[in-house]
């Protein structure tokens, strides 16, 4: 019976009619597919999926800005862009792939893997699971509406932001920057912020409530384990940012001095809110990244995780000293010789755990039968990549090797290393990995390979490089440079190694969309894997697990194949169990919260140009956006109100001895 | 709507991992982040006092210590009434908890009035604005912030009660939403007209002039009230029962962190200036 369940894969048409509740404003949505079905969808994949689609969108955004950014810079005295627009592109590259591309991917993997990982049908609050999402969309406009100003004349936003992505204070004083694109800029980062702290409240309850039974948190996946401690970290750091955000608000729009140096403001003081948020955040980038290495690893090696205890603990390190070391950012801004020190001496520290992840990682290779699939390919680059990056970290953390570093092109090396050879490379490597358990299909492995060699020649021609142009003082941020510099070979060979890059890039994707319409179909479980996702049909069913599984070992999923039987039995009494509680319990769909997010949009963007007349037809409509503002948050206020009256709703499925399931709705 | 009053272990969540129920960790979990905020603000406050430029407002010249102090205490009289308020609903006493939730927004209007008269009082009369000096800046941005989480758990609070009306059967949204209107608009007017008055008026101020100057807000509050009265008089079978403790309780959590954050904003902003 259980085999029977397993090989129905049931997604369905509609969900069964609901009964028309008369204390509602509208009808609560049913759609399963098209347009309304996406919206206000509740389903952790489907939302894990628009996650993943957005972040690959703007991944190939930020893609595009580096390439013309590297296009500037291929050789000396380069006219190509105008310097304003350099600084909007170099702002906005790094605001979106840290914002718009690495933490939106993570967060589809966090959708789409904890509720799988932890065996359970959805994460813990499925309609505010569906707000972060739009809230996330909605900053994801703010940060991009300036662009428009290029194009059409008549949004005066004074183009992109261009403050860079840390916007230094006083840069960000209206005396310096007057254009609306500042504003923008603070209130979409807000709003991503407000986004990822609900999404990890939500994750937080979801990892620690809602595991199966039997899965007692040192039998956690590694990656479970990370996006727990990554959500930690985000709920801890963004208020720092969140708060920085709004005195700069403030001191733009109500005249406060807090980063006003004639009215008693220290421009510093930004520096450090911003750091105690920025620094934290590098570690939000990396954790999933190590999770998704942590699972791919064992599985192409044949081999449980060497030290899964050592690992997990490492990782919970690495967020709680990651707290305490973000004054290596400003060891040139003269903090004094004892803070300098401690923070130096924190910073070395924090390299001790992620090498002991590194050791463990390949602890888990020594031995094993490695097999070189695709994944495997990107996971191995992962870990040479990420410790040549690492090595360079070191060096920045001794303060007077870093007086010398800071600001220059060995920072960018650095930091591209982290992010790139370490953050994407994993994430490649993720989305190669599960992109059978979620459309079905396998990726050509040959294909993938050459993609993944393109991507690694590419890379490292552009990034080496950097790191002798750095120490040769090439300082980074700089529009164009002399050719008596002796920096023309190395920003040639970066320039052609970009190109490299992006068509590795372009060959990844390209693939992926091949294999989606035309690739072989996946099983259950194509690479053999350890964890409780692959126990399930590819693509997973709205309910996930026909029955809650219980987790009897860490590799779960590689016990439950070496004990059918008892397994097979455990299933179908669990079905049993729940069907008498009335079956399967899914929650309904909502339109609440992009509704709310929809207040959320109209209530910052005016609220950014606060000060700044309404004109419609070149006619003065009202003298400020005050008004526009207050509407959205009216919009807001009463879907919030609205949701909370609504319920969580929900209906029943039900699984019958030949696998059908179907729908029913009652009041259980 | 105590039929199921025997089944409810209000301490224990048998459907969750830990037997904490989801709602109440999400509130634990959102109040560590919410920490974050204050401790970033009054980093910011604290780190400024330190530095004062010449020019500087002096804040014990400014500050109202008998007012705030009364304030205070009027705030933390609220957690015991937010306590009642959930220990009434974890009994099934929904007109209990009905009563409780409006006296823990009374005493947080009364809270918020007091600080709506101290900026008035300290921007005209003591001419200390948010963009004349460092500490007009600091001060009213850390305290306006708290203030706006009190103001926001008047409002949860607000909706909860009104939440308490749904009818178990039948329609009913539209006056449901009349009677959120009604509580918004008479708390409004409490604490943004009302309370500041009366606190000018024991300050000496004259009671009848302070109805002329705002004759609009007053009737309006009036009106709020009244409908207040009549729809809180509704009678029938709700839907909102003791299966709910677990929502007043998450609000009650949020409730009393806010006022925790105030006992540590009035050491550290207040007090210390005397110390």
């Amino acid at each position: 019976m259980a085999e029977a369940i397993a090989k129905h894969a049931y997604t369905g048409g509609a969900h069964a009619p609901v009964k028309k509740a008369t204390f509602e404003l509208f009808a609560r949505p049913t759609a399963k597919t098209g347009l309304v079905g996406w919206l206000t969808t509740v389903d952790h994949k489907k939302i894990g999926m628009l996650y993943g689609g957005f972040a690959i969108f703007f991944f190939l955004v930020g893609g595009l800005e580096a390439l013309l950014i590297r296009t500037q810079l291929i050789v000396p005295n380069n006219h190509f862009l105008e310097a304003q627009t350099y600084n909007e592109l170099f702002t906005m590259h790094g605001t979106t792939m840290i914002f718009l591309a690495v933490m939106p991917l993570n967060a589809a993997f966090f959708n789409l893997l904890i509720p799988l990982q932890v065996g359970a049908r959805d994460v813990a609050f499925p309609r505010l699971n569906s707000f972060s999402l739009w809230v996330w969309v909605v900053g994801a406009i703010l940060l991009n509406v300036g662009w428009l100003s290029h194009f059409v004349p008549a949004w005066k936003f004074g183009g992109a932001p261009s403050v860079g992505w840390f916007g230094y204070a006083p840069l960000t004083s209206k005396a310096f920057t007057p254009q609306l694109s500042t504003d923008l800029w603070v209130f979409g980062l807000q709003v991503l912020g407000l986004s990822s702290i609900v999404a990890s409240l939500n994750f937080i309850v979801t990892i620690i409530n809602m595991r199966a039974p039997g899965l007692t948190m040192m039998r956690l996946p590694v990656f479970t384990w990370m996006a727990l401690v990554t959500s930690f970290l985000l709920i801890l750091a963004l208020p720092a940012i969140a708060i920085a955000l709004v005195e700069v608000m403030f001191d733009r729009n109500f005249g406060t001095n807090f980063f006003e140096v004639s009215g008693g403001g220290q421009p510093i003081l930004w520096q450090h809110l911003f750091w105690v948020f920025g620094h934290p955040e590098v570690y939000i980038l990396i954790l999933p990244p190590m999770g998704y290495v942590s699972e791919i690893l064992p599985t192409f090696s044949r081999k449980p995780l060497f030290g899964y205890p050592i690992i997990v603990f490492s990782g919970v390190a690495i967020g709680f000293i990651g707290f305490g070391v973000w004054s290596h950012h400003m060891f040139t801004t003269g903090l004094g010789n004892v803070a300098t020190a401690a923070f130096a001496l924190a910073t070395m520290a924090i390299a001790v755990p992620t090498g002991v992840k590194i050791f463990n990682w390949i602890g888990t290779l020594w031995g094993g039968q490695i097999m070189t699939r695709v994944p495997m390919m990107f996971a191995l680059g992962f870990i040479w990549m990420f410790m040549l990056g690492g090595f360079s970290g070191i060096m920045h953390s001794a303060a007077p090797a870093d007086a010398q570093q800071q600001d220059s092109y060995f920072v960018i090396a650095h930091f591209h290393y982290v992010l790139i050879g370490g953050a994407t490379f994993a994430l490649l490597a993720a989305i190669h990995y599960w992109f059978p358990k979620f459309f079905g299909r396998m990726v050509p492995e040959f294909w993938g390979k050459l993609s993944f060699w393109l991507i690694f020649i590419g890379f490292n021609c552009t990034f080496f490089p950097m790191h002798f142009l750095g120490l040769n003082g090439m300082p980074r941020r700089t529009w164009t440079y002399d050719s008596n510099m002796g920096w023309n070979e190395g920003n040639l060979v970066a320039s052609c190694g970009a190109y490299l890059l992006g068509l590795g890039i372009f060959t990844y994707f390209a693939v992926l969309i091949w294999s989606f319409f035309k690739g072989k179909v996946a099983g259950n479980d194509p690479w053999d894997g350890r964890t409780m996702e692959w126990s399930i049909p590819s693509p997973p069913p709205e309910h996930n697990f026909a029955a809650i599984p219980t987790v009897h070992a860490r590799d779960a999923w590689w016990y439950e194949k070496h004990h059918q039987e008892e397994i097979a039995q455990e299933r179908a009494e669990h079905i049993q169990a729940e069907e008498s509680h009335g079956g399967i319990h899914m929650p309904d769909q909502s339109w609440y919260p992009i509704i709310a997010a929809f207040g959320l949009l109209i209530g910052t963007y005016n609220m950014a140009q606060l000060h700044h007349p309404v004109e419609m037809f070149n006619k003065v409509i009202f003298a400020t956006h005050l008004p526009l503002a207050i509407t959205g948050l009216c919009i807001l206020v009463t879907a919030c109100y609205l949701w909370s009256l609504e319920g969580p709703g929900g209906y029943h499925l039900h699984i019958a001895p030949d696998g059908k399931v179907t729908e029913s709705r009652g009041d259980h | 709507m105590n039929s199921h009053a025997a089944t409810i272990d209000h301490h224990h969540d048998a459907t969750t991992a830990t037997g904490i129920p989801n709602k109440k960790l999400l509130w634990w979990a959102f109040l560590a982040s919410d920490c974050m905020f204050f401790g970033a603000l009054i980093s910011t406050h604290l780190v400024y006092r330190l530095n004062p430029p010449p020019g500087n407002a002096v804040p014990t010249q400014i500050f109202n210590i008998e007012l705030t102090s009364f304030s205070t205490f009027i705030l933390l009289m609220s957690s015991l009434l937010m306590a009642l308020a959930v220990n009434a609903i974890q009994r099934g006493n929904v007109r209990s908890t009905r009563t409780m939730l409006l006296g823990t927004m009374f005493f947080g209007c009364l809270f918020l009035g007091g600080q709506v008269f101290e900026f008035t009082h300290f921007v005209y009369v003591k001419k200390m604005t948010l963009s004349n000096s460092i500490f007009g800046s600091t001060f009213f941005t850390l305290t306006g912030t708290h203030g706006t989480h009190v103001a926001i758990g008047v409002l949860l609070l607000g909706m909860m009660y009104v939440r308490t009306f749904k009818p178990a059967q039948g329609g009913g949204l539209l006056l449901n939403f009349v009677h959120l209107l009604a509580v918004c608009v008479t708390f409004g007017v409490a604490f943004i007209w009302f309370v500041p008055g009366m606190i000018e008026v024991v300050y000496g101020a004259s009671f009848s002039e302070l109805l002329r100057e705002h004759a609009i807000p007053f009737a309006a509050g009036i009106v709020g009230l009244i409908a207040l009265i009549a729809l809180g008089r509704t009678r029938g079978a709700v839907e909102f029962g003791e299966k709910n403790a677990i929502d007043v309780e998450a609000i009650g959590l949020y409730w009393h962190f806010v006022d925790i954050v105030w006992i540590i904003i009035f050491t550290a902003v207040y007090l210390l200036e005397y110390l």
